[in-house]
């Protein structure tokens, strides 16, 4: 009767075998292919560096400036842009001016990354349905799976460092961008695309001439969400040597300084928030044709 | 820039400017499986009983002339806007052809198939379908975009197409910010604005009022005049087709049960179903005058033309002595005279031959 109160499962010798058999492999490969692959993402390091660098070095009212600039270009509102300028004021009078950059340049390398991905991954599955079928549970293992398990493969393969952590990053902040891009073409009137049929425009000028513009909205919020979901990640970067905001956050939870964590934590709420809503009325102001409608 | 009152070359050619030949569409999973069916004469419920396949056109034969008004006309369901989207292939038929100034539209490549869009056809849709996040200006030079004519032109054409249709003022405006009645005019600008000889209107003012309806009318009948374009106007208004088409076609579960002029369909309706079509219409306003004509006969009252409708000949019957007016054609040859009682009995409905009491039962 054993076979019904215990699971038949596999002995622990050849469960170990298995195992076993998966790390050699993937060591192998690690020890195989882990140059090629950093230098293949050494271009990126670089820009990273260089990125963070430029930040940190700049002297803080000229960085403040061009904050304020590009709140004002994206949101085009005194209220965001007074607010950005007074939160990164207190962020540099808490001292935590150089974590805050640092934080701010792997953000932004990771969503222009996201973007650059993203979106035409999200055109290629609105245009095919095969596409959508298999990029769809790739998409939610991402989205879904502990980040944590995938940082073991991630760190065997590079090491600790910059271009892990960001990969990490954007392994979580990806899908929202890619599901919201094919989302919003496959959203877009029929009625409307049957017209562009009508005319003769080809397949480019509908992408370009309707698909997207009219997918906008909905490419918006992806690039919102994804923002969001960057920067959500810092604490779990830092842990891989990802300098910035998360590295005093995890200091705190093992020091228990409830202050310091406290402090580093609301330092990227404030992040959270100036991205959020700067992207979000820039993504309004580009619909201005929606309003005052007739229906 | 195009003249557009140029007169079109040859006029005295009969050639049809399109030709539908033994038309067929099938919607449903395996529609080449089922043509032997229907063309042995299976028809739309047997078709959808046995096979669960939708029977959307059967056998259609049609001749479309130049520079004429072609109404195609059925109710929902009927195939119509199935068989105007044939004509540029927004939709692929099952079986049959489809010729185009002598051209195979169905033989065509997919960069033929998009010159003739560009080109040779446009299209206003009853929707409207204009693209939102542009304004009324961009919308109605879309055509030109993609035909690749410079933005300079573009504009001037543009801008002088919807002062024709009577927006002027409104070139930065989107959509949005406009009534259905104004927003089908730039519909009809932007498929104006390429020249096409062809117009293709799918149910184009169904979706507006039926004043902005009747206004839209005479603004088509007007630009006609003087455009000489061919038309294909698909509609569920009977009104609307007598008011505007030079032919009509009438469609019913896909197939067309009487083509012709309207005055035609009005006095001598092919079956039950036609009859009960005509039976509301004003026929006062329709039935002309020429329809009811009496020939070889003559009368003591004024000479009316035979154009005029049978209300618009009324007073003038009426005032005749003997109540009996000679009637001439638009070049003056007389056709012969209509008398008080015809024209009173024109009025009447005809009468279905089917027994009304069992069909409504």
């Amino acid at each position: 009767m054993s076979f019904f109160t215990e699971f038949p499962s596999l002995g622990r010798r050849e469960l170990a075998d298995f195992k076993q058999g998966i790390d050699e492999g993937f060591r192998t490969f690690s020890r195989a292919y882990g140059e090629d692959l950093e230098a293949f993402f050494n271009p990126l390091l670089k820009f990273m560096v260089w990125f963070e660098k430029l930040l940190t070095d700049a002297p803080w009212p000229l960085v403040i400036l061009c904050v304020a600039l590009l709140t004002w270009l994206g949101a085009r509102s005194w209220k965001i842009t007074l607010g950005s300028i007074l939160s990164f004021l207190a962020i540099g009078y808490l001292d935590m001016w150089e974590d805050t950059m640092a934080t701010l340049a792997i953000i932004s390398v990771a969503t222009i990354l996201c973007i650059s991905i993203g979106i035409p991954l999200g055109i290629l599955m609105a245009r095919f349905n095969r596409a959508q079928t298999f990029i769809t549970p790739v998409l939610d293992v991402m989205q879904t799976i502990p980040s944590f398990v995938y940082l073991i493969p991630v760190v065997m393969l590079l090491g600790i460092g910059k271009v892990p952590g960001l990969l990490a990053v954007c392994i979580y902040a990806l899908p929202p961008i890619v599901r919201l891009t094919n989302l919003g073409i496959r959203l877009v009137d029929r009625d409307v695309m049957e017209a562009a049929d009508a005319f003769g425009a080809s397949t480019k000028e509908k992408l370009f001439g309707v698909q997207i513009p009219l997918a906008l909205p909905n490419i918006f919020a992806g690039v919102n969400q994804t923002i969001m979901m960057a920067l959500s990640m810092v604490v779990v970067a830092s842990m891989i040597g990802v300098n910035g905001l998360g590295v005093p956050v995890l200091r705190a939870i093992s020091n228990q300084y409830l202050a310091l964590g406290l402090m580093n934590g609301l330092a990227i709420v404030v992040l959270a928030i100036i991205f959020d809503r700067v992207s979000q009325t820039y993504g309004k102001r580009l619909q201005a044709y929606r309003e005052n409608g007739h229906g | 820039m195009g003249k557009h009152d140029i007169l079109p070359q040859d006029d005295s050619v009969d050639e049809p400017k399109v030709s539908i030949k033994n038309l067929y569409k099938i919607f449903g999973d395996d529609p080449e499986a089922q043509m032997d069916a229907v063309r042995s004469g299976m028809g739309k419920p047997e078709l959808m009983d046995q096979t669960g396949h939708a029977l959307g056109l059967n056998n259609i034969n049609l001749d479309i002339p130049a520079r004429k008004i072609q109404v195609i006309m059925g109710l929902s369901g009927s195939g119509k806007s199935t068989l105007i989207r044939h004509l540029n292939r927004l939709i692929e038929p099952t079986a049959g052809e489809i010729w185009v100034d002598g051209e195979d539209v169905l033989a065509m490549d997919d960069k033929q198939l998009r010159d003739l869009r560009r080109f040779k056809m446009s299209m206003v849709f009853q929707k409207f379908g204009l693209l939102p996040h542009r304004t009324v200006l961009d919308n109605a030079k879309y055509g030109l975009e993609i035909q690749g004519v410079s933005d300079k032109e573009a504009d001037e054409r543009a801008v002088k197409w919807l002062e024709r249709v009577g927006l002027a003022g409104f070139e930065d405006q989107y959509p949005s910010q406009l009534s259905g009645g104004q927003q089908q005019r730039v519909g009809l600008a932007r498929a104006l604005a390429t020249d096409a000889e062809i117009l293709l209107m799918d149910e184009a003012f169904s979706a507006l009022d039926p004043l902005i309806r009747t206004d839209m009318q005479s603004i088509l009948l007007e630009l006609q005049e003087e455009l000489h374009k061919t038309i294909i106007f698909i509609t569920h208004d009977l009104d609307e087709a007598l008011n505007i088409g030079d032919n009509i076609a009438i469609l019913r579960d896909g197939e067309i049960i009487q083509s012709g002029d309207p005055q035609d369909i009005v006095m001598n309706p092919a079956d039950d179903y036609i009859t009960d079509f005509i039976r509301d219409i004003n026929r006062a306003k329709v039935v002309r005058v020429r329809s009811i004509v009496k020939k070889g006969a003559t009368g003591a009252g004024v000479t009316i033309k035979g154009t005029l409708s049978l209300e618009q000949a009324l007073p003038k019957l009426h005032a005749a002595p003997d109540g009996c007016c000679p009637v001439v054609d638009k070049n003056g040859k007389p056709l012969g005279a209509v008398t008080l009682d015809g024209l009173i009995d024109a009025l009447k409905a005809p009468e279905s031959d089917g027994d009304d009491d069992v069909r409504y039962a």
